[in-house]
């Protein structure tokens, strides 16, 4: 490094430090992540933004560990209590351990609610959820719809590819959507498959749903390893285009098995709509605009507080030819 | 490490008597911290706040205090890298005892008791098969933290009693917390360990030439062993004050802590290769770090460019003084 770019860094590094503090009247909402540098977040930051340029008067601190650990967490809370911050929004990487430093925040007066990954009830006032068990399952069969349609059927069998059969949220969420199939007069449901949340026996399961119902229409899973194996399997046996993989995955491993047209569309939360969702919450709570058990979530609309203090975001996402590739980069 | 190694340039040993140096470097990185004292006060208007400087101290004094015994086990040319390892085994066992229903007396005994153990362990392996403590520390610093993972799954233990909280949250006096009133308190302690008994000069003489020590008749692994032990039982009640001040225990606490302890231990001015250093240096470099990282905090530096700032300050702060000797040097040839 020569004296020249040695004395830019120290400038740059010297405006960071010494960049002059914004309004004093503006609402102050720190939204601290698991760790800086993930994808996932940097989009949740975004959404913020967009929040905050509707509200106005916002300013948003993004801030959080390099690393996830509750120790890093806990430091960096402790500056933001430090510097009085009007309402602190985060995605704890310890739900309990961080509930001590948030108490100390609420006893200043500071507005503390979690998104994403939740602090336990005691550490904040409101708990905001990606979705809920019923939007998810009702989710899952709308995708198993399209897929349908997709593939050219007017009605057809299709299966669910789950994870252990032990697994409380798959159950759940395949609980829900049995609920709404009667809705969906087309789909009929032939079979559930197990494949653990390991890509092997997924693939291997899925090999098996193919082989056992030779009119199988669609493959729905709601598991993001799951949903990988089922696709790479319909690929794998030159069934694309005859047979759709759909459920709920990450656009970055979706994105070739969309492009290879093996999957149509499908869903999982929006990281920038939780950024964008968790920054009106905490604004409606540092402004008490909100009403009784219920806060707003700006163009996401009302959400409804359940008595654990918790509040769905929405339905989940859905992801498709149009948009994968943006959100592959981000997640 | 090698006998000859440890006639390299490293800042203390620069000049004449140990001490005269010692007290220039303590001096100088008080110069360092009254600066970025200065420095912070006027970039943020948070910083001069007793309160927010009291909260400030919980970011380094459970460190700070494992600090002080290995500033001692590093002088005398072993390390362990354990410790954090060591501090979630100590809070998982004191985890587990709760979930029982042992009152505060014995959850304490429990966290302190394992750290011990932990550091004797460390210390059996080094002075009894002569295996190079930091090869020894990296195997059970895996060693503990997989026992750890073992006992607890992906579980969380949370039922501590109710009077424990003290330790980690709890206050002495006005803004003075009970963890840092027992780090100055330890501090004060090990200064005197270290610079005004036996104990303290045989640890230099070890440092500085072990089979010297050993034909001169101070039993080197007994001493040894104790060091150990003591860094084991620091970590115990740094583990006991963490947990306290979490209120629960998960695998991962303490996670990635050993690094930073050894960075507080160098960059007070301890050779790295043994044989010198001083207790007021790692408490001064405890306070720098502190600071700095609190500071930077406030001023809402993101992680990442805090980590490049405080490699560079740690970098530069333990350079300068040997530049400054370098050109000291060419200047008198010249003349």
């Amino acid at each position: 490094m020569n004296l020249k770019t040695l004395l830019a860094a120290t400038a740059a590094v010297a405006t960071l430090v010494f960049s002059p503090l914004s309004h004093a009247e503006d609402v102050r909402i720190a939204l601290v992540v698991k760790s800086l540098g993930n994808g996932f977040f940097e989009a949740a930051h975004e959404g913020a933004q967009e929040a905050a340029a509707e509200l106005g008067d916002v300013e948003v601190i993004y801030t959080g560990p390099t690393t996830t650990t509750a120790e890093g967490q806990i430091e960096v809370i402790t500056s933001l209590i430090a510097q009085n911050v009007d309402a602190i929004a985060v995605s704890a990487n310890d739900a309990n351990a961080l509930v001590p430093i948030l108490q100390r925040a609420r006893s200043r007066g500071i507005t503390v609610i979690s998104w994403d990954s939740g602090v336990a009830a005691a550490g904040r006032e409101v708990h905001l959820n990606p979705s809920s068990n019923a939007l998810i399952g009702e989710m899952n069969i709308r995708l198993a719809a399209d897929a349908l349609e997709q593939a050219g059927a007017s009605e057809g069998q299709f299966a669910i590819m789950s994870a252990t059969p032990t697994s409380t949220n798959q159950n759940i969420w395949i609980e829900e959507m049995r609920k709404v199939l009667p809705d969906y007069p087309q789909l009929e449901l032939v079979d559930v498959a197990y494949g653990d949340d390991l890509a092997d026996k997924s693939y291997r399961e899925a090999l098996a749903l193919l082989s056992n119902h030779s009119d199988l229409k669609v493959i729905v899973a709601p598991t993001t390893v799951g949903f990988l194996a089922a696709a790479q399997a319909v690929r794998d046996e030159g069934r694309v285009g005859e047979v759709y993989v759909t459920g709920l995955g990450l656009p970055s491993e979706m994105a070739g098995h969309v492009d290879a047209g093996v999957v149509h569309n499908f869903a999982i939360w929006n990281p920038i709509d939780l950024g964008y969702a968790a920054t009106h919450i905490a604004y409606d709570l540092v402004k008490d605009t909100n009403g009784n058990g219920t806060v707003s979530m700006g163009r996401l609309g009302e959400g409804t507080l359940d008595d654990n203090g918790e509040v769905a975001m929405s339905e989940p996402f859905i992801y498709d030819a149009s948009n994968v590739h943006q959100f592959a980069e981000i997640f | 490490m090698e006998q000859t190694m440890n006639q390299a340039t490293t800042p203390n040993q620069l000049g004449a008597s140990w001490k005269g140096i010692a007290f220039r470097w303590e001096t100088f990185l008080l110069a360092v911290f009254a600066f970025v004292f200065v420095m912070f006060a006027m970039a943020s208007p948070y910083f001069l706040s007793v309160w927010n400087l009291s909260d400030a101290t919980f970011n380094f004094t459970e460190r700070a205090l494992i600090a002080l015994p290995m500033a001692m086990l590093i002088i005398c040319r072993e390390i362990d890298l354990s410790v954090a390892s060591t501090m979630a085994l100590a809070s998982v066992a004191m985890g587990m005892i709760a979930e029982l229903g042992a009152g505060v007396p014995a959850v304490v005994v429990i966290g302190l008791f394992v750290g011990l153990l932990c550091g004797l362990f460390n210390g059996f392996i080094v002075t009894t098969f002569g295996i190079p403590s930091i090869v020894v520390t990296i195997g059970t610093m895996s060693l503990f933290r997989g026992i750890t993972n073992g006992l607890m799954g992906n579980e969380v233990l949370n039922s501590y009693p109710a009077g424990f909280s003290y330790f980690g949250q709890g206050y002495v006096h006005w803004v003075f917390s009970f963890q840092f009133v027992l780090f100055l308190g330890a501090a004060l302690l090990f200064y005197v360990l270290l610079h005004h008994t036996n104990f303290g000069r045989r640890t230099y003489a070890i440092g500085a030439n072990p089979v010297a020590a050993e034909y001169s008749g101070i039993r080197v692994n007994r001493h040894k062993m104790i060091l150990f032990a003591a860094v084991g039982l620091m970590a115990g009640l740094a583990s006991v004050l963490l947990t306290s001040r979490l209120g629960s225990t998960r695998p991962a606490i303490a996670f990635g802590w050993e690094l930073s302890i050894v960075t507080m231990v160098v960059l007070g001015g301890v050779n790295i290769l043994g044989g010198s250093g001083s207790i007021i240096g790692v408490v001064i470099a405890a306070f720098l770090m502190g600071i700095v990282t609190f500071g930077l905090g406030l001023l809402n530096v993101p992680g990442v460019v805090m980590t490049i700032i405080i490699g560079a300050m740690l970098i530069t702060v333990i350079s300068l003084p040997i530049i400054a000797q370098r050109l000291k040097a060419m200047r008198s040839k010249r003349l």
